[in-house]
């Protein structure tokens, strides 16, 4: 019982005793390879009221830490050794009734996908007086009123219209929104946020984590934020541990951390983390050191990393147009006026228009709904336009049906890099499948020595070592299969390369490394870029030329550095504050 | 080269590992598929293994219970039940497998192109299946062959097209699902029509959990083809079949000549089972991220 507790005067009591200690734990999962170790013997502490960050990349055991601390381990992992301390007892021991109290009561969860942790055939009024019902007996309209409130406090607009609600109704946000209210729910003394806004948009991000923020500190809670961003743990962190294979490698105050760096691996994350003034070149990667690799994939991973940008990275300083066009020359891609339309009514993309020379790049910043990825799309001639013209190399391509573009001779010129690397690898075909597809079928490459050497080739360019090139997907790390995308992208040698998100499911030191090697890659062979990106400090570091979209509408256009410095709309200003770094706040 | 040789035959072995390791954990597997192992073996060689002339008919010699000259009795006519046991399995099970691979390479490709392309093709087809599976199956599958005439091939036929619904609900829902990944998006920017999206991309996705409902029908279409033989369509006595054996030795159960159904019926329920074992294993083994 005595988890449970009026934390308010608890916490008074305790006066400087830790909410949650943790001590020397070990987690370890049997798989078919054995046992693996993912978290070895960590300590941690949390005092009551205090936000601690846990950064790590993945595989650095910093999720499986908090379902430890929650006892919410799958069945093959198990805690073999530690002890964690809430309030003085010891979770890691405790009986499956004294788990019920905790859960929710004491301690509780947000997750990283709101929409899949919440149940699609309740109204989220009723789930979240189940998540009260879960620890007190209330009634139905007691409930009701309880979680109206909750609804109130997580800032959800129009509430009574919105409690009946069910889960596709409400945008991610919102989910996320109703998320923190069912943990808020119980009065739990010690919140545990795992990845919370992964997968928001950057101003939602922001006011999501303002109002946990906000909500921690009225009622006088604790919080772990477990996050992979360290511009999030540093804007709303007291203190950050920092995890690397299953260890704590460093302990700091933010500030003394990401200004000073003591370990070698923080010192890596921190310099591959874009701040509000990096360049490319800037986000320095050391050769043949590998961020943690899921489930034994290191070795496979430190030769991927080493030989990524060794040769190239030395070059990525200069920051100029190489090749000017001729004033002649019609630029590499013009779009004029481009509409799509879905469904005959909804205006997914409304009369956007630019061009892009070869050799630049352009970024297409916007929020979820923006419409960046229907651009993307069109101009890739995946789906065809409602109205418009798009132009390559001077002569029009929008009025050929895209789904008869695969035999155009323009195919191979215009290449995509698709935002997940999972999602966009068949999970039957190998690296090399993978790669050989589009010489395959656009250049209509047999198999044989000229087919393998080019494979290769292009693998190398890339940075993905030869020996993973008959493995399947699964077998390989997010990172390895963003360069299998980028290789598969520039084996026809196009000449517009269209990036859809290529590094929003990647950590930042492998963002870094393939930021870098795209950058490389514009260069060397006078690529035109489209960088499509939520991402304002990725665009601004990759792209000259930045456009910001809204709603399917062009809000801005400018330079780089205009658009930074001198933002003129509204919108832009919102999503230049949104973006989190590790640089102080201005 | 020679890397990605060495490393093709590491793929190779590494797939008999991982079917070897499936099925050291799951023995139930491992037992069904030394059975269909052992079926196949009998189908091929079962004319040669037979101690007698499994139609030859010695009237002194009728009605016999098991015994050690004669395995599983003998029948009304005196011909040895073990012998037409094993030479019927070649039957069964060739009718049975052509009939599954017909529906199963039609059905797939039908379902694939419906689950693909959607809208009013989808539509129709569906429609039509369900008309399909509204009929009762087996009274469909006795009509056409009633209809088309008592012979092996429209037996095939029969059970073909009763199967079909399966194999095109199966790979249309098995497409559907997967339409929107981002893997067909990517092979269309690689060059492929939709045509070729569907055969190379789509299809080796979808063949493993085809694989498993391939497993499964077989027992079933063996069912089936032995109970149109047992109803007297299709297969003629005194061809050796399961179904026409548990047909003629029905007779004579009253009389405690048991042995005469019994063992066709036995033999029946073995191979049905193994089949269906076979399926869930199947799936372990074909599912590339089982492999680690």
């Amino acid at each position: 019982m005595s988890l449970i507790s009026e934390h308010g005067p608890a916490a008074a009591v305790a006066g400087g005793a830790p909410l949650l200690a943790v001590d020397n734990l070990h987690v370890s999962f049997s798989t078919r390879n054995g046992v693996v170790d993912a978290v070895k013997g960590i300590s941690l502490m949390v005092r009551p009221g205090e936000t601690l960050g846990v950064v790590g990349e993945s595989g650095s055991g910093k999720s499986v830490t908090a379902f430890a601390i929650t006892r919410l381990l799958d069945a093959a992992g198990r805690i073999t050794q530690g002890r964690i301390l809430f309030k003085g007892e010891n979770i890691a021991a405790a009986s499956h009734k004294q788990l019920r109290n905790l859960h929710g009561a004491a301690v509780s969860m947000i997750f990283q996908n709101p929409r899949a942790a919440l149940n699609p055939i309740r109204t989220i009024g009723l789930q979240i007086s189940d998540a009260i019902g879960a620890h007190e007996r209330i009634s139905v309209s007691e409930g009701r009123m309880r979680a109206l409130e909750l609804l109130r406090a997580v800032l959800i607009h129009d509430p009574e219209k919105r409690i009946d609600a069910y889960p596709h109704e409400l945008s991610g946000g919102m989910c996320q929104r109703v998320m923190i209210a069912m943990a808020i729910a119980s009065k739990p003394a010690l919140l545990i946020a795992d990845e919370p806004t992964t997968g928001l948009d950057v101003t939602t991000q922001k006011t999501v984590m303002d109002l946990v923020a906000k909500l921690i500190a009225d009622r006088d809670m604790a919080m772990i934020l477990i996050t992979h961003d360290l511009g999030l743990a540093a804007r709303y962190c007291q203190r950050i541990v920092v995890m690397e294979q299953g260890k704590i490698v460093e302990e700091a105050e933010p500030r003394p951390l990401f200004d000073a760096p003591q370990h070698p691996y923080t010192k890596r994350l921190v310099a591959a983390s874009p701040t509000a003034t990096s360049t490319i070149a800037d986000l320095a990667v050391h050769e043949g050191v590998i961020p943690g690799a899921p489930n034994g994939a290191g070795r496979e991973s430190m030769e991927s990393r080493s030989h990524g940008s060794s040769s190239r990275a030395s070059r990525a300083g200069s920051d100029t147009e190489n090749v000017k066009p001729s004033p002649g020359t019609p630029p590499l891609l013009e779009v004029q006026n481009l509409v799509k339309l879905y469904d005959g009514a909804v205006v997914a993309v409304d009369d956007v228009s630019f061009s892009i020379a070869a050799g630049t790049s352009l970024g297409l910043v916007g929020e979820s709904g923006s419409g960046k990825s229907t651009i993307s799309r069109l101009v890739c001639r995946l789906i065809d336009p409602s109205e418009g013209q798009i132009l390559f190399d001077g002569h029009a391509i929008g009025d050929q049906p895209a789904r008869g573009f695969h035999a155009s001779p323009d195919r191979k010129d215009i290449q995509i890099v698709f935002q997940d690397p999972t999602e966009s690898l068949n999970p039957r075909y190998t690296a090399f499948d993978c790669i050989a597809h589009p010489l395959r079928r656009l250049l209509g490459m047999k198999d044989g020595t000229a087919l393998t050497s080019r494979v290769r080739e292009c693998a190398e360019r890339a940075g993905l070592p030869l020996d993973l090139l008959e493995r399947f997907p699964h077998q390989l790390s997010g990172g390895q299969k963003a360069r299998i995308g980028i290789a598969r992208a520039i084996a026809c040698r196009p000449r517009l390369l269209i990036l859809d998100e290529p590094t929003a499911a990647l950590d930042v030191s492998v963002q870094a490394v393939i930021l870098q090697l795209l950058d490389n890659l514009r260069r060397s062979d006078n690529l035109g870029l489209l960088f499509v990106s939520h991402d304002l400090n990725v665009v601004r570091m990759m792209c000259e030329r930045i456009i910001v979209l809204r709603h399917g509408k062009i809000v801005e256009e400018g330079s780089n550095t205009t658009i930074f410095s001198n933002a003129s709309h509204p919108y832009t200003r919102t999503l230049i504050d949104a973006v989190l770094n590790i640089s102080p706040p201005r | 080269m020679s890397v990605i040789a060495t490393s093709a035959s590491a793929g190779a072995s590494s797939t008999w590992r991982h079917t070897l390791w499936v099925l050291r954990g799951n023995p139930v597997t491992a037992f069904a598929a030394i059975g269909a192992l052992a079926l196949c073996f009998i189908a091929v060689f079962g004319p040669w293994l037979v101690p007698y002339d499994p139609v030859a008919s010695n009237v002194s010699r009728a009605l016999l219970p098991p015994s050690t000259l004669h395995w599983a009795g003998t029948d009304q006519l005196g011909r040895d039940v073990f012998s037409r046991l094993i030479v019927a399995t070649r039957l069964d099970l060739a009718i049975a497998a052509s009939a599954v691979t017909l529906s199963f390479a039609v059905g797939a490709v039908i379902g694939a192109i419906c689950g693909y392309m959607g809208g009013r093709l989808d539509r129709y087809v569906g429609r039509f299946v369900d008309i399909l599976m509204a009929f009762p199956l087996f009274v469909l599958a006795m009509a056409m062959v009633a209809a088309l005439g008592n012979r092996v091939e429209n037996i095939v036929i029969a059970t073909a097209i009763i199967n079909l619904p399966f194999y095109i609900r199966f790979a249309r829902a098995e497409v559907n699902v997967r339409r929107n990944a981002g893997w067909v998006e990517a092979a269309r920017a690689c060059g492929d029509s939709h045509l070729s999206v569907i055969l190379r991309s789509l299809l080796p996705n979808v063949l493993p959990a085809m694989a498993v409902q391939v497993s499964l029908n077989l027992g079933w279409a063996i069912l089936n083809a032995a109970g149109l033989s047992f109803i007297g369509l299709g297969v003629k006595p005194p061809t050796p079949e399961w179904g026409i054996m548990v047909a003629e030795g029905a007779r004579f159960i009253s009389t405690g000549k048991w042995w005469l159904v019994a063992f066709p019926g036995l033999a029946l329920m073995m191979t049905v089972l193994c089949f269906n074992l076979l399926g869930d294993g199947l799936r372990d083994i074909l599912d590339p991220r089982m492999r680690t």
